[in-house]
């Protein structure tokens, strides 16, 4: 993975262990230096206001470390109920899978190194 | 027409997981179609989460419903906690007690398509939604 992490959620989470995974992986980004983090909620069935809070935390948080993070694999239905739920989880960068949210956070550090370079 | 009730205790947090995996296995079969179940199980881990954070705990009864030929499940969230002074203000979007994003009541109600919710302050608080297929 390089520079960057990847999470996969695969249980059902609780309230406790939602808020444990914030605080676990921005330890983790300042441990590992990482540029970017993928969380893969494809094993998700739902998404309620207490998930959906902790993943915009979490993108905030790494933001402020100057880390990206893209949340991929969303299904379809889940998306369908979050939007009608009043949740758009704003300033979330979002991709299909795996591999296309690691282009877009390459893609993201290549124009950040570029500006620099300028 | 009602069918049987099955009850779930709703005290701990992990009650709330166990309530969506009830949830969903009920709505799977009724067959509902997968947006239909994904939208039911999100109200129904909004509320539970209600009962077991702001109710002091409870319990959510579901049942198969029929009416004019179309079958749904219908689910009772109880809590005998605080309860809700203002019910009208609460179902507005982004009003909180000061620990969620205020959208529990108002999203679920979205979710569903009967939503009643009744409360007392100081005897608790009483919420039905109903999916139909």
């Amino acid at each position: 993975m390089g520079q960057f992490l990847l999470v996969t959620i695969q249980v059902d989470m609780d309230d406790r262990i939602a808020i444990q995974l914030q605080e676990d992986l921005t330890t983790m980004i300042e441990k590992t230096h990482a540029r970017g983090v993928l969380i893969d909620i494809s094993a998700l069935e739902i998404v309620d206001s207490f998930i959906g809070r902790m993943i915009s935390n979490i993108s905030a948080m790494s933001r402020i470390l100057d880390a990206g993070t893209v949340l991929v694999g969303m299904q379809p239905a889940v998306a369908i109920t979050l939007v009608e739920l009043g949740l758009t989880l704003q300033g979330v960068m979002t991709a299909l899978n795996v591999e296309r949210g690691m282009a877009m956070l390459t893609a993201s550090q290549d124009s950040k190194n570029g500006r620099a370079k300028k | 027409m009602v069918g049987p009730k099955s009850e779930l205790a709703l005290v701990r947090e992990h009650d709330v997981v166990f309530a969506r995996q009830a949830i969903r296995s009920a709505a799977r079969q009724l067959g509902f179609s997968i947006v239909d179940q994904t939208k039911l199980v999100t109200a129904a881990s909004e509320l539970a989460r209600n009962a077991v954070v702001h109710g002091g705990g409870g319990t959510v009864v579901w049942e198969t419903v029929a009416e004019n030929g179309r079958q749904g499940l219908r689910l009772t969230f109880n809590d005998s906690g605080p309860g809700i002074e203002d019910t009208k203000l609460a179902m507005k979007d982004g009003w909180t007690t000061g620990t969620g994003l205020g959208m529990g009541l108002p999203g679920a109600r979205r979710l569903v398509n009967d939503f009643e919710l009744v409360s007392q302050p100081g005897v608790g608080t009483t919420v039905i939604i109903t999916r139909w297929k």
